[in-house]
């Protein structure tokens, strides 16, 4: 019966406060600061990885 | 100019642990590439703890060690081809606000849709035992987003109510707050309805325009915040001993012998001790042409050391000199602002009471009919609930934060989101003259008079100098220097000129007393500067102001659109009125100090005229700010572009028809918006007053007028420019 399903909403509500959570550590973290920054950087190489790149070219 | 290093320590704020943080504006970052460069070259340097740059606000940040000895950061950055400005610490309440916002959104966002996936569920017709379970998880869900994200409006409905003004957030405030207390008590009576989900998603909606407003404002405000400062941090003085030492502006006292080399800003008042050199104040007092300075002239801060080094005598301290005068005059200006009331705030000042009433009507009227208190209660609040202004509190922000894209695409910005609002009221422009209808730079005239020969090696001389003049002479010259005989033993004498050897002649370009090695007076011949051959006049040189090339279509354009025009410049009567009469200003006013200048805008305030100002010196900045509206274009100083609402980042004046175009298409969506909203509310209340709003009318009802708002607001994006309002890119 719809009784047996109610743990469901302690369920969505606990994984929703796990977002929520999370994006208020992202926030803290400092995450949102550079938006462009932060997608340019992937592209980046690591420090110690940037001597082997320039060796390969 | 990049970073003077010695400044450094003067920019940065001490950490406890004993590190240095120093923030710099680096304009020129534009890609992951600059990102990496800057970073693993600064992570070299010596003393550095380590640099990060943040791409989205072109800033860098730099821990370094050893505040005694700090790393030459500036040098490191020119040396790879970056231009940074020191921008001193950077105001952290600004970021506290947007963080405060986003989190805010991210409370009433959860809180909304999980509210509203158990609506959706109620709505579906859920058993009365179900839907009172659903009803108290919703009420325990609402509350804390009704706490933590309300206080946003909460605190600043309170802080209009205590001054005894009315905001949007008033009835926006009362509504949100009545509707939960009144679907607590529906649920806790065991009511069939309540109304949790439209007070969350409404929380979110408003939110969502809240942040958006913020993040344009902050970019703005960054963007501006990144230019030079007209002021260095720090400066030179001569000790008694004759040694020199580095010290901090502000720490200048009345007295100190201050080294000004060629090229630096005159940091305090003073009088010239030793040295001889011209100074630019253009800035300062409008004047377009270099004034010769010598021991005993007096100059104020701001103006610009232009040819040769000067020991200035400082007669004030920073805060007791002309541009401190200036800021203090601009703030104490900004009074026509103050009292201007939002669009959006004038209609909550007459809506809410309206509604207020009107719910408070049907409440006795219920009353007297039934004689139900509870039933009464329910229908003036949910009167209250449909007409909580989500569409109207959205109706203007939409369309001011779509505009202010759309202007930052333009290269304009927009420092307060009413500038709109109030530049559309316009009736009256002031203009400054010099680099603002004008270039700062002089340029030649009647430069085809001149022989080519003379032009040729004036040209050639002028080349080794960063002299105003010589800058106008290179640049008129179009030919080639290859069929001349080539010039020798270049140099340039500070506050005289330049000379040069070719051919066995001895050629002079500067004053003419000097030149003509003092057989021709300055006053006797022409003002300007000659050229001569082993003391020969061979060729003398005119300036005038050049107009810029869009300034007459610009104003004509204003003209033809109703406005009246008028022309308020610090330079001299005959410079202006040749300036006016060529771009057809009819009205002007010439030699005016800043202080005249400030009485000729107040006084046209005074007259019931809503005046708007184009200017960008420090002379203007008292009668930027007074002024109803004002538009510093982009040559404008520092000082000019804070006291302006708008700023014209691209040296093209056509961005102030822009500017106009998109005022009027965004006061028109704003008033179909508010129209729009209105008469929702006009036929919601009806419906609400009778007793026929459900919980779902309400949600499906709000959230409807609220997008229809929002889609109305974005049309601003497609407003059709006419050629001359298009801006060069």
């Amino acid at each position: 019966m719809t009784a047996s399903y109610l743990y469901l909403i302690p369920v969505s509500l606990v994984l929703g406060g796990a977002g929520l959570a999370a994006f208020f550590w992202c926030l803290r973290n400092r995450q949102y600061d550079d938006l462009q920054g932060a997608a340019e950087r992937i592209l980046m190489n690591d420090p110690n990885e940037q001597d082997a790149g320039s060796n390969d070219a | 100019m990049a970073v003077d290093d010695r400044d450094i320590v003067f920019a940065s704020t001490a950490l406890p642990d004993g590190q240095m943080r120093l923030e710099l504006s680096v304009p020129g970052i534009h890609c992951g590439g600059c990102i990496s460069k800057i970073e693993t070259t600064l992570a070299d340097v010596t003393n550095v703890a380590s640099a990060r740059v943040n791409l989205s606000t072109r800033r860098l940040t730099v821990l370094f060690r050893d505040p005694d000895n700090p790393p030459a950061i500036g040098e490191v950055l020119t040396r790879i081809g970056f231009d940074a400005f020191l921008s001193g610490p950077t105001r952290t309440g600004e970021d506290k606000t947007y963080s405060k916002l986003l989190k805010s959104l991210a409370v009433a966002a959860f809180a909304a849709m999980n509210i509203m996936m158990l609506s959706v569920a109620i709505w579906a017709g859920a058993e009365p035992e179900t839907r009172q379970l659903f009803h108290w998880v919703s009420a325990g869900i609402a509350l804390p987003a009704l706490i933590y994200s309300g206080r946003v409006f909460y605190s600043s409905a309170w802080k209009a109510l205590k001054h005894g003004r009315t905001n949007m957030d008033v009835p926006i405030s009362v509504g949100l707050l009545i509707t939960y207390l009144m679907s607590l008590y529906d649920t806790a009576t065991g009511g069939a309805h309540a109304y949790f989900d439209a007070a969350t998603s409404l929380l979110f909606f408003l939110l969502i325009g809240k942040t958006l407003d913020h993040m344009m404002r902050q970019k703005a405000h960054s963007a501006i915040d990144g230019l030079e400062k007209l002021i260095p941090l720090a400066v030179d003085v001569l000790e008694e001993d004759g040694t020199t030492r580095h010290i901090s502006t502000n720490s200048i006292e009345p007295g100190m012998k201050v080294l000004l080399a060629a090229g630096d800003h005159v940091p305090v008042d003073g009088t010239v001790e030793s040295g001889r050199s011209e100074v630019d104040l253009s800035l300062v007092s409008g004047e377009s042409h270099p004034v010769a300075i010598s021991p005993g002239s007096e100059i104020v801060s701001g103006s610009l050391n232009l040819s040769g080094p000067v020991v200035l005598c400082a007669s004030a301290p920073a805060n007791g000199s002309y541009l401190a005068d200036m800021i203090r005059l601009m703030e104490r200006a900004e009074g026509s602002r103050s009292t201007f009331t939002r669009l959006a705030d004038r209609v909550a000042a007459l809506y809410a009471p309206v509604v207020h009433l009107t719910a408070l009507a049907a409440f006795i009227l219920w009353y007297a009919l039934s004689g139900d208190v509870h039933n009464a209660l329910t229908i003036s609040v949910s009167v209250l609930i449909i007409t909580c202004p989500c569409a109207l509190a959205l109706a203007v922000p939409m369309v001011q934060v779509t505009a202010s894209r759309k202007l930052f695409e333009s290269g304009i910005l927009m420092k307060d989101g009413s500038a709109l609002e109030r530049l559309v009221e316009v009736d009256t422009v002031f203009f400054d003259k010099t680099g603002t209808l004008t270039f700062r730079k002089p340029a030649l005239r009647e430069s085809d008079i001149i022989e080519p020969d003379a032009m040729r090696t004036a040209a050639a001389l002028a080349r080794h100098s960063r002299h105003p003049y010589a800058l106008a002479i290179a640049a008129a010259w179009q030919g080639s220097f290859t069929r001349c005989e080539p010039l020798d033993n270049v140099r340039e004498i500070p506050g005289s000129g330049v000379e040069g050897v070719s051919g066995g002649h001895c050629f002079r370009l500067g004053r003419s007393d000097w030149a003509t090695h003092g057989s021709q007076s300055a006053s006797e011949g022409s003002e300007g500067p000659v050229l001569t051959k082993d003391s020969i006049v061979v060729a003398s040189f005119k300036f005038e102001d050049k107009v810029r090339p869009e300034g007459s279509s610009v104003v004509s354009e204003l003209r033809n659109s109703g406005l009246k025009l008028s022309v308020l410049s610090g330079d001299s009567e005959k410079k202006v009125s040749t300036l006016a009469r060529a771009l057809g200003v009819d009205e002007y006013r010439s030699q005016h100090v800043p202080d005249q200048k400030l009485k000729e805008v107040e006084r046209a305030i005074e007259e019931g005229k809503k005046p708007l100002m184009v200017g960008d010196g420090i002379n203007d900045a008292p009668a930027l700010a007074a002024s109803y509206v004002s538009i510093a274009p982009a040559s404008a100083t520092d000082v000019g572009r804070t006291a302006a609402d708008l700023v014209l980042m691209k040296d093209d004046l056509r961005g102030i028809l822009l500017l106009f175009a998109v005022a009027r298409m965004a006061r028109k969506l704003t008033f179909q918006n508010v129209g729009f909203a209105l008469l929702y509310n006009i036929i919601a209340i009806p419906f609400a007053f009778l007793g026929f709003v459900t919980p779902l009318f309400a949600a499906v009802a709000m959230s409807t007028s609220s997008i229809i708002v929002v889609l109305n607001g974005l049309r601003l994006n497609t407003v059709k420019l006419a050629d001359s309002e298009r801006l060069m890119t």
